[in-house]
């Protein structure tokens, strides 16, 4: 049992007290998280545990935590995911990111985190020149595709294609602004 | 032995081992179960569930029936598929049922099934259900929990958008998901989609009484495909709404293509209107062929009749029949509220939720407050049409059910799990995670204009580490939720088989005091039925046998069978005599290419055997019925091609030559 209440805390301990931890697991039994949670060393990495590999992407890595879109994008998917890099994030104004990653900021933050997501798998042959692709914010990007470089809204490039199990990601080299409506 | 307490420490120092990356999980997915989920989902031994929940079974072609809160499966109800539990598509009575216009389909897809309602409440008498693949329709008899009738639908491809019923059922309705040529030249280039796909409504007429169904007309739509529709209810009764994707008639990648548009559509057809057109002779009879086939409970035989034409309605001909109203991003579910008024769009890939009013709908239409036309048809405009939109409900909407107290809940695929909102002011009140990537969600009674609520179910599409695993493959899961307070709670995870899309749940006292025990041997009118064993027989035609058999705990009538010749074709047409509940006889013989059959107190059923080899061919009961079930065996003799044995068959009677006398039975006269 000493296992099983350590266990319990762990899972807590972002979230609650070891008090309120302690009640929960008296009254109620948890069931289960979300398909992060699943254990498979097996299958093929999804778009987060790809994302969560690289050293490049710590800073997108903590932002999808923070804004509790891990399970979302574990899930069956299919997902495109432009993930900017750590030096990307770096080129946003000082103190975005950490202005972005406190509590109260948590619906910007998924806004913005999920401007960089189209629910579908687009390898870089299927991104065409003038392309608009409509992400899971609600949000459009718009592709341009000049001397087989790709860009996203004429500010952001992609620099490397990784495929996951769940889709696909496009590294870029800057965060993707949503032009004001 | 197996110790659950060794596996759960096994499982917690892996998790421990890879907390790093997820040791701040959103506490949003995950989910605590109360201390009395147990007690509300117990349904002790003896003791019957609250609902019979009809489940389809998509990829495996059949139903599934489970009792609710407690989640146990009463039985697997083929459909479009073979089912070797009760010999459905290799008896030859059943072999019928899945004739299609290209010959014997034993495989399809079913996804969706509507209960029968009447002023759109359920009736208890059938369940309709869509074949995917090969399009067709079935009414399924909840008598008898057996497919009664499956009709083919012509002028279709990729049955998606069906069966989905009016609310009197005076109508069960087909939509296309695939447009694909229509009548005339069908050889065509695939990239001349815009020009030459079409796509159809059928409207499936269902006899009040006998629930037999015909088409009565189908509607000509442009090329888009249809992807799930609902009936209006009480006040937009007459109207029926078809969500529509790939309005930008893409015939390749539809992953891109299909999603270029900000909008797509729900197409609203108003059927009464389309209805008085067909009695109009607006319509014309096109030739097509189709399979219609319907099971006589007297006879206990299907037929198959090959139909060759259809009544197709020119949407030109017909004004004032088709309105389009925008919906963002690939409509999925449409699905109309209990009181008739809101029609719920869930754009999977919106960010969003719209909510229609019916109203304004009506209003819209009367003022033509359009917004431009999409293939000569009038738009309507979103924002007249539209009651409100749920503002970031979670993402991946699919489909949406409701209560009876004016709330709605709508699965969410990406973020896996159910949102439960308002629809009075489009409000989210409640959320619950889902265990994984839920596809459909059941409330009980949720489609109708009364629901039941208490619980709701949730069929996930990924189950991954839910069960024990069984490797690659695993049973889906299901959830079942307690939806009486304000907060939703869940109760319990059950395997499902197959993968259920829709399912819809009804309480069980509206069917079991109905449901039929036997069938009455008196009734029955099969042609090569026994009545008793003394009307038991063996009869030659030519290379046919035919053997009127009877079954009868614990012997089989007759049991000794000599003089079949190599290259005969021999029918077992095998009678249980018994009229007692629950004692069914199963027939099987050595080396039938056919398997078995299963035979219902008072059925007669026949399984085929080419006997193709000289030699003695054991048969027997498969079905335990009795302590002597082990004892209820024969022996069939077949002799090479032109031997000289004599037909010759018997129960008790112990033959002393290959030369005994025609027919000798010692079988008493029932």
């Amino acid at each position: 049992m000493p296992v099983i209440a350590t266990i319990v805390l762990c899972m807590y301990a972002c979230n609650a007290t070891s008090n309120e931890a302690q009640k929960a697991s008296e009254e109620e039994t948890l069931v289960g998280g979300g398909q992060s949670a699943v254990q498979d060393n097996e299958s093929a990495k999804d778009v987060v545990k790809v994302a969560a590999g690289s050293k490049d992407h710590t800073t997108l890595v903590a932002a999808i935590k923070q804004a509790e879109l891990v399970d979302a994008l574990s899930n069956a998917g299919p997902f495109t995911v432009f993930a900017p890099t750590n030096a990307a994030f770096d080129k946003l104004p000082k103190g975005t990111v950490e202005d972005l990653m406190k509590a109260e900021n948590k619906e910007k933050l998924q806004d913005i985190l999920q401007y960089h997501v189209f629910v579908g798998s687009l390898k870089a042959d299927y991104l065409q020149d003038g392309q608009t692709l409509n992400e899971v914010n609600g949000g459009n990007i718009t592709i341009s595709k000049k001397d087989g470089k790709i860009m996203i809204n004429n500010s952001a490039t992609i620099v490397a294609s990784i495929p996951a199990s769940n889709g696909i990601i496009h590294v870029i080299d800057a965060v993707l602004l949503q032009p004001s409506k | 032995m197996y110790s659950p307490g060794k596996l759960l420490s096994i499982i917690i120092i892996t998790a421990v081992s890879s907390a790093s990356l997820f040791s701040c999980k959103p506490k949003s997915a995950q989910s605590a179960i109360s201390g009395d989920a147990a007690g509300k989902v117990y349904v002790a031994p003896g003791k019957y569930d609250e609902f019979y929940d009809f489940v389809s079974g998509g990829f495996n072609g059949q139903i599934g029936v489970y009792g609710i809160p407690s989640g146990r499966l009463l039985r697997i109800i083929p459909v479009f598929s073979t089912h070797p539990e009760s010999g459905w598509g290799y008896s030859e009575e059943t072999k019928p049922m899945l004739n299609t216009s290209h010959g014997e389909v034993p495989w399809d897809d079913l996804h969706h099934i509507a209960l029968s309602t009447t002023n759109g409440e359920h009736d208890g008498r059938w369940v309709f259900a869509n074949g995917n693949n090969t399009p067709r329709i079935a009414r399924i008899d909840m008598k008898s929990f057996r497919t009664a009738e499956i009709i083919e639908i012509p002028n279709s491809a990729g049955n998606h958008s069906s069966p989905f019923i009016t609310e009197n059922t005076e109508y069960t309705i087909a939509g296309t998901r695939f447009s694909v040529p229509i009548q005339g030249n069908q050889d065509v280039a695939i990239n001349t989609y815009k020009q030459n796909f079409k796509g159809t409504v059928s409207f499936i007429k269902v006899d009040p009484s006998s629930g037999r169904m015909n088409i009565a007309f189908q509607i000509l739509t442009p090329g888009v495909n249809f992807d799930l529709s609902r009936a209006g209810k009480k006040k937009s009764h007459d109207w029926f709404f078809f969500s529509c994707y790939n309005s930008e008639k893409a015939n390749t990648l539809l992953e891109v293509n299909a999603s270029a548009k900000d909008k797509d559509f729900i197409m609203a057809v108003n059927w009464k209107k389309a209805e008085e057109y067909a009695k109009a002779g607006k319509g014309k009879m096109v030739p097509v062929e189709y399979a219609h086939n319907v099971y006589d409970e007297k006879t206990h035989s299907a037929t198959s009749t090959i139909e060759k034409q259809v009544l197709l309605l020119d949407p030109k001909d017909c004004p004032d029949m088709i309105y389009f109203i925008p919906c963002p991003k690939s409509p999925h579910g449409t699905d109309v509220d209990p009181t008739g008024e809101y029609i719920v769009g869930s754009g999977k890939l919106a960010a969003l939720i719209p909510v229609f009013s019916f109203t304004k709908i009506q209003q819209a239409i009367a003022n033509k407050t359009y917004d431009g036309t999409f293939d000569g048809f009038p738009v309507l405009k979103y924002e007249a049409v539209l009651h409100g939109e749920v503002k970031k409900p979670g993402l991946g909407p699919l489909h949406t059910e409701f209560d009876n107290d004016g709330n709605a809940y709508t699965s969410m695929f990406v973020s896996s799990e159910i949102v439960k909102w308002r629809i009075k002011d489009v409000t989210v009140l409640d959320r619950v995670p889902t265990y994984y990537s839920i596809g459909h969600l059941s409330v009980m009674g949720g489609p109708t204009t009364k629901p039941y609520g208490k619980y709701m179910v949730a069929y996930n599409k990924i189950t991954k580490d839910r069960y024990l695993p069984t490797g690659p493959e695993l049973a889906q899961s299901a959830q079942l939720y307690d939806i009486t307070g304000e907060k939703m709670k869940l109760l319990l995870d059950f395997p499902t088989v197959g993968e259920p899309h829709y399912a819809e749940a009804i309480p069980a006292s509206k069917i079991s005091a109905g449901s039929i025990k036997i069938y009455k041997i008196e009734e029955n009118a099969h042609p090569f039925v026994s009545k008793g064993e003394g009307q038991t027989k063996v009869e030659r035609k030519g290379n046919q046998v035919h053997v009127y058999m009877t079954a009868i705990r614990s012997h089989l009538t007759p049991d000794n069978i000599e003089g079949i010749k190599v290259g005969d074709d021999v029918y077992f047409h095998v009678t249980n005599l018994e009229q007692d509940w629950d004692v069914p006889h199963g027939f099987a013989i050595k080396n039938a290419n056919n398997a078995e059959v299963l035979i219902m107190p008072g059925e007669t059923q026949t399984l085929k055997f080419k006997a193709d080899k000289a030699g003695i061919f054991p048969f027997y009961c498969t079905d335990f019925c009795s302590a002597l079930h082990q004892e209820m065996q024969g022996y069939l003799r077949v002799s090479p091609t032109g031997s000289s044995v004599a037909l010759s068959w018997g129960t008790g009677k112990t033959n002393p030559t290959d030369s005994v006398a025609k027919g000798a039975t010692t079988s008493t006269k029932n």
